[in-house]
Order: C-alpha cells, then structure tokens, then sequence
C-alpha cells in the first residue's frame, strides 16, 4: 500500500486500545471468570526431587465431602512439550517424578478450599533415585537417567557449528582473550500467576480459558494429550498479566482442568499459587561459557570459539531452541569473520527452563561484551570506540549466514555516548564510581515455526459494515507488550480511522486466523504485516467505491481522519461509513484476509532456521554505578539507553517496552537468581527450591529504579509493516554486560557472573586487596562431550550456505594468551 | 453438643461494608480474606492477587482511606468499614485523573498490578496532594510492577498530581471569583 500520506496514527502518542479496561479494573484475567457450576482443582505436587511412583493412594481424597473427581498419571498416557522433538511431559507424572513440584495427581472439589484439604489424603510412595544437581553431576553421571530418549547419559541436547576454520584464525590473531562466564537462572515473576477455566459444551466440545502466550502451540498439544480432534477444542488466550515467556510452554494445568471438564460435564478452574508459578518456571537456563576470541592488534575481532553448557532442568521445554540460541546471535553486533560455537543442554532434577525475554541470548551477551571490555583494557582502546570500529553494516551477511537489514548500531553507539557523557566519566570517574558500555541485538521474529510447516506465521481477517465498524481479527495475543495497540494502528492508519473505530478480537482459536503467538519479538513484524495485507484490500474497496460515487480517479481518492476524500477536490468527499455503505453496495458483504510469512533464510545447512530473522535491533546502553567499597553494595544511579528499533508505532508504548525491558536486565544484573538448596540428610536430602516466594526472589523495586533516558532510533526497516522492528527483548540484552562493566570501572574488579551481588563485589576486593586477581566468575569448564560441528565456509570466504567438509588444517596451538 | 459447635463453626460470616460508596451485606466463609470476599463474594474481580501472601502490592486497596493489601485482612474484621476498589475510582465515564494519567504516559502495559498501584496512588494522593518522586517512589516501593519499570508509572503519579491541583485551583479560583463578585 502506499504510506507517502502523512501519517495519522502511527509514530503518534496515543492511549492504547485496551488503556481504559486496564486502569478500570474491567479487563478479564483467565482467573477473574467465573462460570456457573464451577468447580476448583487443586495439583499434588511430588515432595521428591527424583523418584519412582510406586503407588498412589487416592481413595480417601476421592471420598471426602466435597470432591468431585481426582485425576493420577494413569489418566493421562500421552506425553506433551512444546517443540516436536521434546515431547517428554505427561500434564500428571505416571510413573517418575523429575522435581520437587512435578505434579502427580489432581483433586476437583466444590472449592479450592476443600480441594486443598483432600489433597492432603492422597498418599504416594515414591522409590527415591539419585538427583543430579547441576550440570557437572549431570555430565558425570550418565546413569539414573532422566529421560531416557536421548542419545547419551543426561545430556538433553548437543549441538555445534562451525562458521569457517576458527583455530586458523585464532592462530593467526595478535591475542587470543579467554574467559569463563556464568549466568544465573532467574524466573519470569510475572504478577498474574498462571489460571486456567475449562468448559465442556454440550456436544462434547472444549473450551479453555487460559493465560498463554502461544494459543496455538497449546490448541495442538491439547489436541494430541486429550486426543480429540483439533477442530473441537477452542482456546481463549485471556490477556496475560505479564509473560515474559513464561507463558508460551503449554503448562501441564492446562491439560488436567481441560480433561477433568470433559469428565464432569463442569467448569473446572486452576490458578496456581505463587509457589506453584517458581515450579512451573520455564524461565532463563543458568549458562556457565568459555569464549575464546582472536583479536588483532587494532582491536578487531579474527575469529570466535563459544562453548556452552546450559542446565536445562528436568523437562525439555523449548531446549532444543534455548541451546541453539546461546551461540547463534552472537556474531550480530560486530564484523567477525569466523565463528564456532558448541552447546550442550544437560537435564537436572529442578523445574525445567524455558524460554525468558531474550531466549537463550542474553548469557552469551554478557560474556562476550564484558570479554569485549578486557579486550579494550588490555589493548589500552577506549570500549566503545573498539565497539564503533567493528560494527556490523546493514544489508550484509555474518559469518554464521544472518541477513542483517537495516542496522543503527553505529548511531546507538554515538547518541549514548554523547547522552551519558561517556567521554568525560569512562577512566575519569573518582574512586568507586564507574560507567560501562554494552551492546546486543535480537531478531524480530523467529524465521521459521517451532513444528515445520508451510503456512503463514501470521493471518488476520477484516470486516466492515454499513455501519462503518471495523472488526479486526487475529489469533495474536496480547500479554501487555501492547499487541492489540499495533493491530489497531496499523488498521487505523491504512483505512484512515482512530484506533478507537477498530474493534480487536484476538487470541482465540476458535474465531480468529492463527498467529503463532507472543513470542521470539515476532508480533509486531508478522501480525502486522498480515494486518497491512487485509487493511490494504479492504482499502482498494473503499477506494474504487468511492472513486466511483465521486467520479474521480481511484488514485486521486485519500482516506484520512476519518473521511474519504479526492486529494485536492474539498467539495468530492463523504465520511468513511458513507464509503463503507458504497462499498458494501458494490461488492457485497466486505471481508479482507491478509496472511504473513517470513522469507527463507539464506543459510541452506540443517538447523541454518534457527537464528534468522525478517530483520534485526540493536541496543546499546551505558550503566552508571557507585560502589560502596565498605558493604559491595551497588547503587545505579543513571541508565542511558538507545534502540534501533526502525519505527515506533506509538512512542509511549515503545518507551515502556525499553525502560520495562532495562528494569528486568536490571534485577538480573543485580538480584534475581533461581537457585536450590540440598535439604539436610535427616530432612531427606532432597533438592529444593530456596525461595519460591516474591518476598524472597528479591526483584528491583520502585526505589531502586534509577532514571533511565531512552533513545530510540528510528531509521525505518524495508522488512517491517512501516519499518517497525522489535521492541520488546533487545533492550534488557545489554543491560546486565554494561553493569559489570561499570563495576570494573568503580572498583577495579570483574564480576564475571550474574548476579552481581554484594556479597561478590566485597569477595573481589578482597581479592584484590590480597594482591591475587580480583575476579570472581567461574573457574574451570567441565569436559563437555561436544559433538563434530557441522561446517559451513562463511559467505566472506565463498561459501554458498550449505554444509561443506572442513579443509584440511594443521591444528595451530600457540601464544595463548590468558585475558 | 459437638453438633451444634460444628454448625457454629460452619456457619457463614455476616458483615456489612461500604463499598465503592455503596453500602453492601456480604456473607461468607469465616475464614475468608478481604481479597478473596471482593472477588469472589462480591465479584469486585478488579483487584488481583499476584502472591496472597502480602509480598506483591497486587491486592491494594482503600479501606478508610488507608492503602491496604486485602490478601493479609480477614473479611470478618471488615465490617463497617469503608473500602474502595478500582472499581470506584472513575466516575461514569469519566476517569480519574491518575487513570488518566496512566493512559497518557504508559503506566499500565499489561494492566495486571494497576489496580493496586492506582489506588495505593490514591491513597497518597489524597493524603499527600504534593509528593515528590522519592515520595511517591516510596509509597509504591511495596506494588511490585513487572512490565513498566516503574518510571512511567512515577511519571503518571506526578501528573496526575498536577493536574488534581491545577483543578483544585482552578475551581478555588472560580469560587473565589464568584464571592467576590
């Protein structure tokens, strides 16, 4: 469609559309419905971190007043997990519990109340199994397995690549740097906890209320666990409140709600408690990483070798995708002829990992740009002119085959810089005051599906009517990120109306085209070109209908505030319902589609889907700190913050998605950790969660937000509806490097792992007062049994993107140089 | 003897409260909190509940003019009182200038701590009608936000501030105008 018209809405402030129910309290949470004859479900939870069920008791729970239905393992055969090749959970465990929280049996009572109480009457003997930890015991302990349908041991995942002959080029680097990183697991903490309301129809069909991210991926997995036919199951997404990926795995609660509602012919509700969401979890797999990165004299990169190990805990969940991305962004940023990563995912007997707000990316972020800042140091080069030197370019390819598109590193670079006055403080700062500079980028949107196929990402349909409303329809969801806004937006601008004249229906199965969901940053870019599509049709009908009332040419006719109208004929125009009513006159009944779906990547090698995106954002942030050298206690002050983010649909939205996206990297920066702790051997030694409690999981509060000054970069993509690139997850990526960063510039101590909490920074200066090297991190990478990568020659080198045999080298081993 | 202690014991709760300017009778299991007696007694589904242990600031509301987190305060010890929910804060179609300022400046994005941070906001508001953003930083450090990162949030408060005292001023001025003439 043509946008040369001045633009009316987008790029405007405006109220979201869904502002007014959100600040009324009127907006319906999946927990807020509320059905006649409801019933209330209550999980059992295994108190066993690692056991065998040997029997399950449940015949004074089902007896007890009130009860309604109690469900086991045994009623639920069919495995479940979201990606294709992870099918290893069962909604209640049959026979083997892999956690402390897995759930083993469910109780429907008249309320949660009485629910609760018969839980307490079910009795389940459990054969205790050895419990793996960490992922060190994981790699030493191949036996008493968690699942056992992978290759090898306890290892989940092994992947490895290799993007031209990495040695070679370390070999013929000026200093190769290595270090060790560790990044800590941390939860979602989304505020609304996860709740669920099934229906049974009369005909035997299922609806199911529910907070998920990704409708579609649980409308499949509903259909596979409950063996019905898709075609009779039907999932509301409610508006989320929060997600964060924390919403985007089906929940094995979905699944039980859903089957105990087919059974009784009753509304049946979950809302999990707080402690119950720590147990859910899915959120960012602790990462321990060995980068070792050539480097010329000048300071620009030769050559990467990445190796991760990621403790995915006791489920597969998106492992597969999550391994795969702590290496396959990582050559975004910066000009890096050659690149090698191996990952290895290990399962643990704690809740699995998943996907959290930037998906496997942000560990290795951390590493590399805190590595980069050693890289600055040793060389005596100022860190972010080394980062400004090596910049990637727009419309070129990485090494590992990423098309870049537009690209505003550079500028994001410069503008916080020049805001935070890096100049005068980086080095100059007095004792105990520092800054740091980190950069990141992230994709909008994922190239392809979680499960192979050939439709669209994303499809919306539209009606109008004679009486001038306009229906929108899409299965995208709206967990906050303002989803809903930018279909209205983009409808609004292309028919020439408010936002306020386009009513959203979204996230429902059952009536609106699929949108694969709120995840990988992908909303925006794929709904919102499918929204332009079907706005664009149903405009070129409002547009020869009018051209003909008005007895002008199609091409002179501009639909804007609401009018239709001939451009430059003030006396040739008619309200945007009077156009509605000519065009529903001359065509019938107006209904437009508009479907999207992402260009192939350019990288032919198996597994070349992962990474590749319609285009790429980039942030760069400075952090500033204070460190009270007596306590290690942190104080941030200022953030400065730049996103190349293409275009901002509406500018408070976008705002609030970078300074949301800062406040999370933040509390991971300083404070939010998911850790576990061995219970005394007279307590049964098991494994447990250490604080399953928001009082307890310590997040950043009003108090200790410090200002944040945004600038957003708008240099519109060509790939995205009206050059709109991501927003949502590139900004918390370099948050965390740049804290660290600043430290080092305080105090003179490197943190070489997340949290940085106080109690690290006092150890480090410590340290450092001993005369020892003030570091504390990580200090040995276990022997991972990385397989052979696949090789690809890097498109600088000729390579045509397939998968080729590795040239033959002389294996160079010489002048490392530890960092 | 025992019989009759059981059915005591079962017996609903009774209280009445004034709720959104409006009185109401309620009845209920004893052992029900506020929160859950605004929910799900009174389908008052506005406030939310993100821990039910008091950590989250998500059940806040007004009960004689003091914020309060509803998920800690047995329902039984309501009675009589005044309680206000966000359900109340506009008036008709016409919002609230805090809600007015939370549309305007992005203090709400996914919606689900708003309740209680608009009226843990009123509750400083109508106390404090000048806070400063420290103040207002501190009286909100107890409603965890995991979407804003709380700036635009302190922003809506601030103007909502100015704008409640610009009217005031405004009407004092139209007031006084009219003695005077």
């Amino acid at each position: 469609m043509s946008t040369t018209k001045k633009l009316d809405v987008i790029g405007h402030a405006r109220r979201r559309v869904d502002g007014r129910e959100k600040v009324t309290g009127q907006l319906r949470y999946a927990d807020d419905m509320k059905l006649p004859r409801m019933l209330h479900l209550k999980l059992l939870r295994s108190s066993q971190p690692h056991a065998l069920i040997e029997a399950i008791d449940v015949a004074r729970a089902s007896s007890y007043p009130g009860v309604r239905l109690v469900l086991t393992g045994r009623d639920f055969p069919v495995p479940f997990g979201i990606m294709p090749v992870a099918q290893d959970e069962y909604p209640l465990a049959p026979e083997h519990v892999r956690y402390v929280g897995d759930p083993v049996a469910a109780v429907v009572a008249k309320d949660e109340q009485t629910a609760a109480e018969a839980l307490g009457l079910i009795e389940v003997k459990y054969k205790s199994l050895p419990t793996i930890a960490t992922p060190e015991e994981a790699l030493a302990q191949p036996e008493a397995r968690i699942h056992d349908y992978t290759d090898a041991g306890n290892i989940h995942r092994n992947q490895a690549f290799e993007f031209g002959d990495v040695e070679e080029a370390l070999a013929k680097s000026d200093h190769i740097f290595e270090d060790l990183f560790f990044y800590e697991g941390d939860n979602h903490m989304a505020i609304e906890q996860h709740a669920s309301l099934a229906k049974a129809e009369g005909d035997g069909k299922l609806t199911l209320w529910t907070s998920t991210q990704d409708p579609h991926y649980l409308h499949r997995q509903l259909a596979r666990v409950l063996q019905m036919s898709a075609a009779h199951i039907r999932v509301i997404a409610c508006d989320n409140g929060g997600g964060f990926g924390g919403k985007c795995d089906p929940a094995g609660h979905e699944f039980v709600v859903s089957k105990a509602a087919l059974m009784l012919g009753r509304p049946v509700k979950i809302c999990l408690t707080r402690e119950e969401v720590f147990y859910l979890h899915r959120g960012r797999h602790p990462v321990l990483m060995k980068f070792r990165t050539g480097v010329t004299k000048e300071g620009k990169l030769t050559g990467m070798h990445l190796q991760t190990l990621l403790d995915g805990g006791a489920y597969g969940s998106h492992g597969p995708a999550s391994t795969f991305y702590t290496g396959v962004l990582t050559p975004l940023t910066y000009e890096l002829p050659r690149f090698k990563f191996d990952a290895c995912r290990v399962f643990t007997n704690k809740p699995a990992c998943g996907p959290k707000r930037g998906h496997g990316t942000p560990q290795p972020r951390f590493g590399q740009e805190v590595q980069l800042d050693k890289i600055a140091e040793k060389l005596k080069l100022d860190p972010a002119d080394l980062r400004l030197n090596m910049v990637t370019k727009a419309n070129s390819l990485t090494a590992s085959w990423l098309k870049i598109g537009s690209n505003g590193l550079a500028e994001c670079i410069r503008q916080v810089v020049e805001g935070s006055g890096w100049k005068q403080k980086h080095g100059k700062l007095p004792q105990g005051r520092g800054v740091g500079i980190a950069c990141s980028s992230y994709m909008t949107g994922a190239g392809v599906s979680i499960y192979w196929n050939k439709m669209p990402h994303s499809g919306v349909q539209l009606s109008l009517d004679r009486s001038g409303q306009v229906t929108v329809f899409c299965g995208a969801t709206e967990v906050g990120q303002g989803s809903d806004d930018v279909l209205a937006a983009i409808v609004a601008e292309t028919l020439g109306i408010s936002t306020k004249e386009v009513r959203c229906i979204t996230g429902d199965t059952g009536i609106t085209p699929i949108d694969l969901g709120s995840y990988s940053s992908r909303v925006t870019i794929m709904m919102g070109h499918a929204a332009l599509q079907a706005a664009g049709r149903a405009r070129d009908m409002l547009v020869a209908a009018a051209a003909a009332q008005l007895e002008v040419l199609p091409e002179s006719i501009v639909l804007s505030r609401g009018r239709v109208f001939a451009a430059g004929d003030a006396a040739k125009s008619m309200s945007f319902a009077e156009a509605v009513i000519y065009a529903e006159s001359k065509f019938g009944t107006l209904g437009t589609v508009g479907s999207y779906t992402p260009p192939k990547p350019p990288g032919k090698f198996k597994a070349a889907g992962v990474g590749p995106s319609p285009a790429y954002s980039f942030s760069a942030c400075v952090v500033e700190v204070e460190v009270d050298e007596h306590t290690g206690w942190i104080t941030v002050p200022k953030i400065w913050i730049a996103h190349d983010i293409g275009r901002a649909l509406n500018p408070v939205l976008a705002r609030g998605q970078v300074i949301g996206g800062i406040y999370m990297g933040l509390g991971e920066a300083l404070m939010e950790e998911q850790v576990f702790r061995r219970l005394p051997p007279k307590l049964s030694n098991a494994l447990v969660h250490k604080i399953p409690s928001l009082l307890e999981y310590k997040s950043i509060t009003s108090l200790d937000m410090p200002e944040v000054e945004v600038f957003l970069i708008e240099d519109p993509d060509p790939n995205c509806p009206f050059g709109a690139k991501e927003v949502g997850q590139g900004p918390l990526l370099p948050v965390m490097p740049a804290v660290a960063n600043a430290v080092f510039d305080a105090v003179a101590v490197r943190i070489d792992e997340v949290p940085i909490t106080p109690e690290k920074i006092l150890r480090a200066l410590h340290l450092k007062r001993e005369g020892k090297i003030p570091r504390v991190g990580p200090d040995h990478f276990p022997e991972v049994p990385y397989v052979e990568p696949t090789f690809v020659i890097p498109p600088g080198e000729g390579g045509d993107g397939t998968e080729s045999k590795r040239p033959t080298t002389k294996t160079f081993r010489t002048k490392e140089i530890a960092a | 003897m025992n019989a009759v202690v059981k059915a005591v014991a079962h017996r609903n709760a009774h209280i009445t409260l004034r709720v959104n300017g409006e009185d109401v009778e309620v009845s209920f299991a004893p052992y029900k909190t506020l929160l859950e007696v605004l929910r799900e007694d009174l389908d008052l589904t506005g406030t939310k509940h993100g821990c039910e242990l008091g950590e989250c600031g998500a059940c806040a509301v007004l009960v004689d003019g003091q914020p309060l987190l509803s998920c800690l305060k047995l329902a039984l010890e309501c009675d009589g009182s005044v309680i206000e929910t966000i359900e109340g804060l506009a008036s008709g179609p016409e919002l609230h200038p805090l809600q007015a300022a939370f549309s305007d400046h992005g203090g709400s994005q996914c919606g689900y701590c708003t309740p209680g941070v608009l009226m843990t906001a009123k509750g400083l508001l109508d106390k404090e009608p000048n806070p400063s953003r420290e103040r207002i930083k501190e009286a909100l450090s107890g409603n965890l936000c995991r979407c804003t990162g709380y700036q635009q949030i302190v922003d809506s408060v601030a103007e909502a501030a100015h704008k409640i005292n610009e009217t005031a001023v405004d009407a004092k001025t139209i007031n006084d105008g009219r003695t005077g003439a």
